[in-house]
């Protein structure tokens, strides 16, 4: 475990970067350090593998000051991970991936095999491995500065903004790649990000910083959308809390009806005795059980389902998988105000109303408090 | 005249190609002077710009070193060196040297002042000592840079090092003295020539130098 004991650090200009913070950085866990341009977040990081020197206070590693054992043995113990990657432009990946283990003294041959696997684990083609930094692209560079961090299989690694140079979707790709080798590898993170919607979707617990280096709330996510400490952590937070809380809660507490969904080569009178019952509409799906829309039960006729003439079904959850926010966005997504639940393979295994979501979500809010007390809540989406 | 008679008047004498005026010797010795100045300088500018390159101190110090040398004119100091110590290699390599240093201190300086910093500091952070994060991180990044400051001072190197004949040594500057002196103007046309030659093929050599050991991931776009 890393304790950061309250340290704080005054550059030589009189900038006050961080002060008197304390936190508990528990073992392999993703902890997130977040907060506005300036807040202190890059000189806490740096703070952990002495890159900067704490002005008062100290860091505690599994108990230890950290200043006891020489200054490259703790960096060589610590991967590192900086915007841009920070690749060494004249070597190729491989031997960029291969740096800290020849740093430790290990032949050329077994670190490159090492590398290799690197390559693997990060999901980078070994046909890249001859190429120059140069000739890939911004992910693929970015993969490369983790995979070089991971290389020598340090416990702890330290990750300032690695995602914020990347578009968009290249990010998401990257941060669930982050959270794939974190559930194989179980590293203690320390993430830096200003972002707070990365903070939550990575954080384990999230360290929220104002201006000035203080600490403004240190919490797992759940509890930092349901209960912010202040109004600076609610502003951090951003309008849609509510919502983004969602995320937190499994769908798998959602009823899902099975009775309005037909197949789409139906009998008329399987139509009609699914169509009798107290839904307004009916789910038809393919011979598979995918999902292809919804329709009135007056409107369809045995046999001539044009699945074109359907009404549009929102995007489907995953039950039990995704989170309460996906059902909540599905049904909203869905002129009918009903969303589709299915399985891993896309089959629907039931339908539920906004009403009903409603219901959970209102149940999900009184269990809140729960949440808040520090239950594992965290579901995926 | 005809400048071009002049050359091939002097390169189609056979007296020229043997004996201790001829050019085999001639060149050797200028190429002789040459690496020597250029080591010696190379010696002292390098490892100066080097460090002060890497901790980022200094620059201003090294403007100045730099612009001071440029102001001494290489004549004059020859002339200063034989009052000084009498006539022999010193006074001759003195000058070169002078010449020489400049270009590869402010070079290498603004070289590694120039390498990407993200890059170093992932390599501090990864544990690399100091002199391995010179040598292995900035260094191959900056060579390129490096090179070319090291280009131009054995360019300026060739052509200056023709003042060493006039204090009775060797080197192609004979060719053009002891032309000028016997009015001689075949041989201070062709060896004048042979300096430029000389220079062009410094030039090669660099550039050969910069194929082999700059990387293919740097050697892009520069
Ligand atoms: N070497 C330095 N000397 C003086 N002041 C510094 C130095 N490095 C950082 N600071 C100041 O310390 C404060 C915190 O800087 P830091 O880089 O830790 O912020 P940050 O939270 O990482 O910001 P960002 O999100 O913009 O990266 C800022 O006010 C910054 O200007
Ligand atoms: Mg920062």
């Amino acid at each position: 475990m890393i304790r950061i004991d309250s340290v704080t650090k005054r550059y030589p200009d009189g900038t006050v970067a961080v002060d008197r913070l304390s936190l508990e950085i528990p073992d392999r866990s993703i902890t997130v350090l977040v907060g506005p341009s300036g807040c202190g977040k890059t000189t806490t990081l740096r703070m952990i593998n002495r890159m900067v020197e704490p002005s008062e206070g100290r860091i505690l590693l599994d108990g230890a000051d950290i200043r006891e054992q020489p200054v490259n043995t703790l960096r060589r113990s610590m991967g590192y991970v900086i915007q841009n990657a920070g690749l060494f432009q004249h070597r190729t990946i491989l031997d960029n991936i291969a740096t800290v283990p020849r740093l430790l003294g290990w032949n050329r041959q077994r670190a490159r095999a090492r590398a290799a696997e690197l390559m693997e684990r990060v999901g980078l083609d070994s046909s890249l491995a001859k190429r120059y930094p140069y000739q890939l692209s911004g992910g693929q560079q970015q993969r490369v500065g983790v995979a070089r961090a991971l290389a020598a299989d340090p416990p702890v690694l330290l990750m300032d903004e690695p995602f914020s140079a990347v578009d968009p979707v290249v990010r998401k790709g990257l941060q669930e790649e982050l959270l794939r080798i974190q559930d194989e590898l179980g590293k203690t993170i320390v993430f830096v990000t200003h972002d707070i919607d990365e903070a939550i979707k990575l954080g384990t617990m999230v360290a929220v910083l104002r201006t000035g280096g203080r600490l403004a709330q240190y919490a797992p996510p759940a509890e930092l959308l349901t209960a912010p400490a202040d109004d600076f952590v609610e502003d951090f937070l951003g309008t849609d809390r509510g919502i983004r809380r969602l995320s937190f809660f499994a769908s798998s507490a959602l009823e899902l009806k099975t009775s309005p969904i037909v197949a789409v080569d139906s009998t008329a009178e399987q139509i009609a005795t699914r169509g009798a019952g107290d839904t307004p509409y009916l789910l038809v799906t393919d011979l598979d059980g995918r999902p292809l829309g919804w329709a009135e039960p007056g409107e369809l006729t045995a046999g001539e389902i044009d699945p074109g003439r359907l009404l549009p079904y929102g995007r489907p959850f995953e039950h039990g998988q995704e989170s309460l926010r996906a059902a909540l966005d599905g049904a909203v997504l869905s002129p009918t105000g009903w969303a589709v639940g299915v399985d891993g393979s896309g089959r629907v295994v039931g339908v539920v109303s906004q009403q009903t979501i409603g219901e959970a979500i209102r149940g999900a809010h009184a269990e809140g408090a729960a949440v808040a007390a520090g239950t594992e809540a965290e579901v995926s989406g | 005249m005809n400048v071009l008679n002049f050359v091939n008047a002097f390169f189609s004498d056979g007296a020229h190609w043997h004996g201790y005026d001829g050019i085999p010797t001639r060149l050797a010795e200028h190429v002789q002077y040459s690496l020597i100045a250029l080591a010696i300088a190379a010696a002292v500018a390098l490892p100066v710009g080097l460090v002060t390159g890497h901790y980022g101190r200094g620059g201003n110090a090294l403007a100045l070193i730099a612009t001071a040398g440029r102001a001494l004119p290489s004549f004059g100091l020859l002339v200063l060196m034989v009052i000084l110590v009498g006539f022999g290699m010193v006074p001759v390599m003195v000058p070169l040297v002078v010449l020489a240093v400049p270009p590869i201190l402010v070079t290498t300086y603004e070289a590694l002042r120039s390498v990407d910093p993200s890059p170093v500091d992932a390599a501090r952070g990864m544990g690399m000592h100091e002199s391995r994060i010179l040598f292995r991180v900035e260094v191959p990044v900056a060579l390129p840079l490096i090179l070319s400051g090291l280009r131009s001072a054995a360019i300026q190197i060739v052509s200056t090092a023709t003042i060493a004949a006039y204090i009775g040594v060797g080197g192609l500057g004979r060719y053009i003295i002891d032309g000028l002196y016997q009015r001689d103007y075949e041989k201070v046309v062709g060896g004048a020539t042979l300096v430029a030659v000389l220079a062009l093929a410094t030039l090669g050599v660099f550039w050969g130098a910069a194929r082999v050991a700059v990387s293919p991931g740097v050697r892009r776009g520069a």
